[in-house]
C-alpha cells in the first residue's frame, strides 16, 4: 500500500515542512512519553511518604538530598523531588485533559452532525442550548460544576466535559451543515443507506478536520482549566497531585524567595500548552481550503 | 398498460424555514411576500422499460428537482412517483426512499464521491448494506464493477483525489451500477467535463444501457448530447413538461413555441466563411420561479400568445404520434408545424 | 506599414507548485489585427485562460511570465510597470469574465461601480457619467436602464449580470476585448443572445476579440479566426470555417469527432483515448503524442510551426488537406 496516497500520509508530508510545528510535536509527544513512563524515568516516587525526608524541603535546584538523589530542579515543601512530581504532574494534567477532551468531543460531535442532519425543531432546540451555553465563560461553568459535585477525579472530568462539548457541538454542526447537502451525501442517502450510517460514515469523518483542531486548543484549555481550578482548591483531590495543585501548593513561597517550587511546574504546563497549540495552529492551516496556496 | 416509471402529478414546493424573528414580524403585522419557490408544478411523466429519456430544461426548469425525487433524496410535496407501481419512497411522516432500484449519478464528480473514502469501500458500501455482496468478497465485487466501466480494477485501493474528472464519474457510475438498478437517473453526467472526455463517458452510458437492458433518465441542458442519446424527449420550463415526444420528431417539429425557440438558440457549428451567423435568441428573461406569471408560464416571452394563455394554464395534451405537448396553440387536428407562424424576430 | 494591434511573440507563463513548474502557456505566438476576432479553443488545462490573463498582466501568483513579449499597438507590455498597465487596462484593453462577479462589486449600485470605471481613466462629471452610463447599459441590451442603473448586482439575473460587466467593459471604447468563456455559465437562450449582442457591437465599434472557450460551436459563429490550444501550445490556427472543414491537427481532428452533433444519433462518438497530461510533468515532445494515433518516433520531438498560406499546425503528421467540405 502506498502511505504517501492516504490522506493521512499526505497530510504527515506537509506537516513536517513547517519546523516549528514539528518541534513542537516532538515537545508534546516527549512531554505525553516522558508523563506515561514517568514512574520509570522519575528517580523518585513523590507520593511513596516513606521516601520522604523532611530535612530536603524546600531546597534550592541542584541540591544533593539526604539520600544521596541530585535535586535538578530543587525539592518542595514536603521534600519531594520537584522533577520527579512535575513529571507525575504532567501525567494527571494530561490523563485529565484528553479524557475531557475526548469526552467532550465525542458528545460534542454526535450532537452537532446528528443536529444538521435531522434539522427543523431538533436542530433549533439543541443549537440555541448550545449557543446559551456558550455565552458563559467556561471557567466559570466548569468552577459551578465542580463546585457543585465536589471534589474528585471524575466530578472535575464531568465538569470540563460540560464547560468544553459545547464548543465541539458548534464546530461539528457548522462542519456537518456544510457536508449535508454535498452530492456524496445525497448519494448515500439515494443508495439508499440508513441514516445512522450516513452520519457516522459520511457526515462525522468529513466533518472532522475543524472538529480536530478544536480539540487541540480545546484539549490544551482542559490543562490550563483543571489546573486553575485546582489551584483554586475545587480541582482534584489532594491524593491527584496535578500542575495546577503543584503550583498552588508553591504559591504561598514565591515572596520568600523559593520561586522554584511554584515556578517550574508552571514553565512545565506552559511548554506543554503552548506545544499544543503550536500543533493546533499547523493543523488549521492545513485543514483550512482557503488558507492553502 | 403500466408503465416502467410513473410520475403523477408530482410537485415540489420548497417553502422559506420561518425564523422565530420571522414569526415575531408576521405576529406585528409585518407583510411578507409568498417566498415559497414551486420547482416542480405537476408533472405527470411515464417511461417505458429499456428507454433513454432525456429530461431538457434551462436552469430554474425543475428538471433537476424532478430527477432528486426520482431518486429518491426529495420527497415530493404532491404527486406519486412509482416504479411497476411500486412507490420509490415509504409513506408516512418521515419518509425513506425504499427501492434500490433506482440510482443516480451526479453532476460534478469532484463533489459525489465521499473524498475519505478508499474506491473499494465506496462501492461495496451500498451493495454490502443490501445484501448484493459480503463483506469478505467486497473487493472482487468492487474490482468487477470497475471493470465493467472501463477503469483497471486496481484502481480499487485508490481514492478519489488520485482520478481526473473523466475517471471519476466512471466510478460514479461504477458506484451507481454496483446496486445493480433497474433505472439510472444520470443528472447532467457530462456537462463538467471536457469535451473530449465527455464522448468517452456519453459511450460508455450507450454500451451500458445496451448490456444491462438499463432504463435511463438522462437530465441535460445540453440539447446536442440529448438528441444522440435519448430515444425520447421531455421538455421542461418553470417546473413543467412543455412537450415530450420522440427525440427526431421533437427536434425537427417542435410543437410548443419553447422548444422550438430553445432549438433556434443553440449555436451550431458553423465551418462556412462566408456565411454570417445570424442568432435568434429567445426574448426576455426567465420569469421567477417565487413568482411564476399565471396560465401558461411561457406566455409573457412567446410570440404567439393570445389571451387565454394568460389565464388558462395549458394542459400536456397528446398531439399525434406518441407525442405530447402543453400549448393552447397545439392540437391533434392541426397537424405538422404549425408554430411557424410568426418568425421570432432576432 | 501598420503593426498589428496585438503581437504575441513565443509567450511563457509558468507556475511553480511543490512538485514542480507547471508549464500553463509554453510559447505561444499569435497576432490580431484590428477588428479580427480569434477564437482561442482549448480544454481546461490547455492554458487559452491564462492566455488571455498573461495579455493583461493579472497572472495569478506565483505564476509570472518567463519569456517572450506581448506587443500591443507596437508596444512591449511584458515588463511594463504595474501602474503603466492598469492604465491600459480597462481603457484599451478590457477583460469579460465568465463569472461576471469578478468585475462587480457586490456592495456598490451599478451607477457607482460606472462612475468609477469612468473616473479611472478619464476626467467626468457625475451627470456626464451617469448619462453615458445609461447609453452604455441600453447599448447591451438591458432593459430600462434609467431604471435599474440604480440597482446593485445581486437584484440582476445571471445573463443581466453578464450584460452590465460587458457595459463596463465596452465604456472606454477598448481596442480590444479578451471574453474569457462569458457565455459558459448561462443558460443556452441567454447564451444565445449575448452572443449576438457581443457579435453586434464588436462589429458596431471595430474592436478587436478574443474570445475564449472551450466550446467549439459558438466560437465557430463569433470568431473570423480559430487558434486550438493544448496542454499550452497553440496545436493549430487559421481562419475558422478552414480549421473546422479541415484540420489539420490530429487533435483538432479528434475534438470534431467527439462531438455528437457530427455523428447521426446512437452511433458511438470517435473518442480520444486517454486524459489531458499534467502540465508538470509535459511529454518531451508533441504534448499529444501519447493520445494521437498517428504518433510514432519523430514525435518525440516538438514539432516545429508549419505555415500554409493563412494557416499554421505543429505536427509531424498533419491530415491531408480537404479541399471540399
Amino acid at each position: 500500500m502506498n502511505l504517501s496516497a492516504s490522506p493521512f500520509g499526505r497530510f504527515v508530508a506537509e506537516f513536517t515542512r513547517n519546523k516549528t510545528a514539528t518541534v513542537a510535536a516532538i515537545v508534546v509527544l516527549v512531554i505525553a512519553l516522558l508523563a506515561i513512563l514517568a514512574p520509570l524515568v522519575a528517580q523518585q516516587d513523590p507520593y511513596d511518604l516513606a521516601s520522604l525526608v523532611l530535612r530536603d524541603a524546600r531546597r534550592p535546584p541542584g541540591y544533593v538530598g539526604t539520600s544521596g538523589i541530585v535535586h535538578l530542579l530543587g525539592t518542595d515543601s514536603q521534600g519531594r523531588d520537584l522533577l520527579s512530581a512535575i513529571l507525575y504532574g504532567l501525567r494527571i494534567s494530561l490523563q485529565m485533559g484528553l479524557l475531557a477532551g475526548a469526552i467532550a468531543f465525542t458528545i460534542g460531535a454526535v450532537v452537532g452532525c446528528s443536529a444538521a442532519y435531522r434539522g427543523g425543531r431538533f436542530e433549533a432546540v439543541m443549537m440555541r442550548i448550545i449557543d446559551l451555553q456558550l455565552s458563559f465563560p467556561a471557567i466559570l461553568l466548569a468552577f459551578v460544576i465542580a463546585a457543585l459535585l465536589g471534589q474528585g477525579t471524575w466530578q472535575l472530568i464531568m465538569a470540563l466535559v460540560f464547560a468544553q462539548y459545547a464548543y465541539f457541538a458548534r464546530t461539528a454542526h457548522g462542519a456537518a451543515s456544510a457536508e449535508r447537502h454535498k452530492d456524496y451525501v445525497e448519494a448515500a442517502l439515494s443508495t439508499p443507506l440508513s441514516a445512522g450510517r450516513v452520519v457516522l460514515r459520511h457526515i462525522l469523518p468529513n466533518s472532522l478536520p475543524p472538529l480536530i483542531v478544536v480539540a487541540t486548543v480545546q484539549v490544551a484549555s482542559a490543562i490550563s482549566l483543571e489546573a486553575t481550578l485546582s489551584f483554586l482548591g475545587v480541582g482534584l483531590p489532594p491524593t491527584e497531585p496535578s500542575l495546577g495543585m503543584l503550583i498552588s501548593n508553591g504559591f504561598q513561597y514565591l515572596l520568600s524567595g523559593r520561586y522554584w517550587i511554584s515556578m517550574y511546574p508552571g514553565v512545565a504546563l506552559i511548554i506543554l500548552i503552548v506545544s499544543i497549540n503550536l500543533v493546533g495552529d499547523q493543523i488549521r492551516d492545513q485543514l483550512n481550503p482557503r488558507l492553502k496556496r | 398498460m403500466t408503465a416502467f416509471l410513473s410520475v403523477e402529478g408530482a410537485a415540489k414546493r420548497f417553502a422559506p424555514v420561518l425564523t422565530f424573528g420571522d414569526k415575531v414580524a408576521t405576529w406585528l403585522g409585518a407583510q411578507k411576500p409568498p417566498r415559497t419557490v414551486h420547482a416542480v408544478d405537476g408533472v405527470d411523466l411515464f417511461v417505458e422499460r429499456g428507454a433513454v429519456l432525456g429530461l431538457v430544461g434551462e436552469s430554474g426548469s425543475g428538471k433537476s428537482t424532478l430527477g432528486r425525487m426520482v431518486a429518491g433524496i426529495h420527497v415530493p410535496t404532491e404527486g406519486s412517483i412509482r416504479l411497476e407501481g411500486m412507490p420509490v419512497m415509504s409513506p408516512g411522516n418521515r419518509p425513506r426512499k425504499i427501492t434500490t432500484r433506482v440510482q443516480m449519478v451526479f453532476q460534478d464528480p469532484f463533489a459525489s464521491l465521499d473524498p475519505r473514502m478508499r474506491i473499494a469501500d465506496t462501492l461495496a458500501e451500498g451493495p454490502i448494506a443490501h445484501g448484493l455482496t459480503t463483506r469478505r468478497e467486497a473487493m472482487a465485487y468492487a474490482r468487477k464493477w470497475l471493470e465493467t466501466v472501463g477503469l483497471d480494477p486496481d484502481y480499487a485501493t485508490r481514492f478519489p483525489h488520485q482520478f481526473s474528472g473523466g475517471q471519476r464519474q466512471r466510478v460514479a457510475i461504477a458506484r451507481a451500477l454496483a446496486m445493480q438498478p433497474d433505472l439510472l437517473v444520470c443528472d447532467e453526467p457530462v456537462a463538467s467535463l471536457d469535451v473530449s472526455i465527455q464522448a468517452q463517458i456519453i459511450n460508455l452510458l450507450m454500451r451500458l444501457r445496451r448490456e444491462l437492458n438499463l432504463t435511463l433518465l438522462f437530465i441535460s441542458h445540453d440539447l446536442s448530447v440529448v438528441r444522440h442519446l435519448c430515444d425520447r424527449v421531455a421538455i421542461m420550463y418553470l417546473g413543467r413538461i412543455v412537450e415530450e415526444g420522440p427525440t427526431p420528431e421533437v427536434y425537427e417539429t417542435p410543437r410548443h413555441p419553447y422548444t422550438r425557440a430553445l432549438l433556434e438558440s443553440v449555436p451550431r457549428l458553423e465551418i462556412d466563411d462566408d456565411v454570417d451567423v445570424v442568432f435568434r435568441p429567445i426574448e426576455g428573461e426567465l420569469p421567477s420561479p417565487q413568482n411564476p406569471p399565471a396560465g401558461c408560464h411561457f406566455n409573457a416571452r412567446c410570440p404567439l400568445v393570445f389571451d387565454r394563455c394568460r389565464i388558462e394554464r395549458p394542459l400536456l395534451n397528446e398531439v399525434g404520434n406518441g407525442r405530447l405537448a402543453a400549448c393552447h396553440l397545439a392540437s391533434p387536428d392541426q397537424a405538422g408545424p404549425n408554430l411557424a407562424i410568426k418568425p421570432i424576430s432576432g | 506599414m501598420t503593426a498589428a494591434l496585438l503581437e504575441v511573440r513565443g509567450l511563457k507563463t509558468h507556475f511553480p507548485t511543490s512538485s514542480g513548474i507547471a508549464r500553463a502557456v509554453d510559447g505561444v505566438s499569435f497576432t490580431l489585427e484590428r477588428g479580427e476576432v480569434l477564437g482561442l479553443v482549448g480544454e481546461s488545462g490547455s492554458g487559452k485562460s491564462v492566455t488571455g490573463f498573461s495579455l493583461i498582466g493579472l497572472v495569478d501568483e506565483p505564476g509570472r511570465i518567463v519569456d517572450g513579449e506581448i506587443r500591443f499597438e507596437g508596444r512591449d507590455l511584458v515588463g511594463q510597470p504595474t501602474k503603466e498597465l492598469r492604465r491600459i487596462r480597462g481603457r484599451d484593453i478590457a477583460m469579460v469574465f465568465q463569472d461576471p462577479m469578478m468585475t462587480l462589486n457586490p456592495v456598490l449600485s451599478i451607477a457607482t461601480q460606472m462612475h468609477l470605471a469612468l473616473e479611472a481613466h478619464e476626467k467626468i462629471g457625475k451627470e456626464e457619467a451617469r448619462q453615458r452610463s445609461i447609453e452604455a447599459l441600453a447599448r447591451v441590451g438591458i432593459p430600462s436602464p434609467e431604471g435599474r442603473i440604480d440597482s446593485f448586482p445581486h437584484q440582476f439575473s445571471g445573463g443581466m449580470r453578464q450584460r452590465v460587466a460587458i457595459a463596463i467593459a465596452l465604456l472606454h471604447r477598448p481596442k480590444l476585448i479578451i471574453a474569457d468563456e462569458p457565455t459558459t455559465a448561462l443558460d443556452v437562450s441567454i447564451q444565445a443572445q449575448i452572443l449576438a449582442e457581443m457579435k453586434a457591437l464588436v462589429k458596431e465599434f471595430g474592436m478587436a476579440m478574443i474570445w475564449i472557450s472551450h466550446d467549439l460551436a459558438t466560437v465557430s459563429s463569433i470568431a473570423d479566426r480559430i487558434a486550438v490550444m493544448y496542454a499550452g501550445r497553440i496545436v493549430e490556427a487559421g481562419p475558422v470555417g478552414q480549421v473546422l472543414r479541415s484540420p489539420r491537427h490530429p487533435y483538432t481532428q479528434g475534438l470534431l469527432d467527439s462531438l455528437p452533433t457530427r455523428t447521426s444519433p446512437g452511433e458511438e462518438l470517435a473518442q480520444i483515448p486517454g486524459t489531458t497530461p499534467s502540465l508538470i510533468n509535459l511529454p518531451s515532445g508533441c504534448a499529444f503524442a501519447p493520445r494521437c494515433a498517428r504518433a510514432n518516433a519523430e514525435c518525440a520531438v516538438i514539432p516545429e510551426e508549419v505555415y500554409e498560406d493563412a494557416r499554421r499546425f505543429r505536427c509531424h503528421h498533419p491530415l491531408p488537406e480537404r479541399s471540399t467540405p
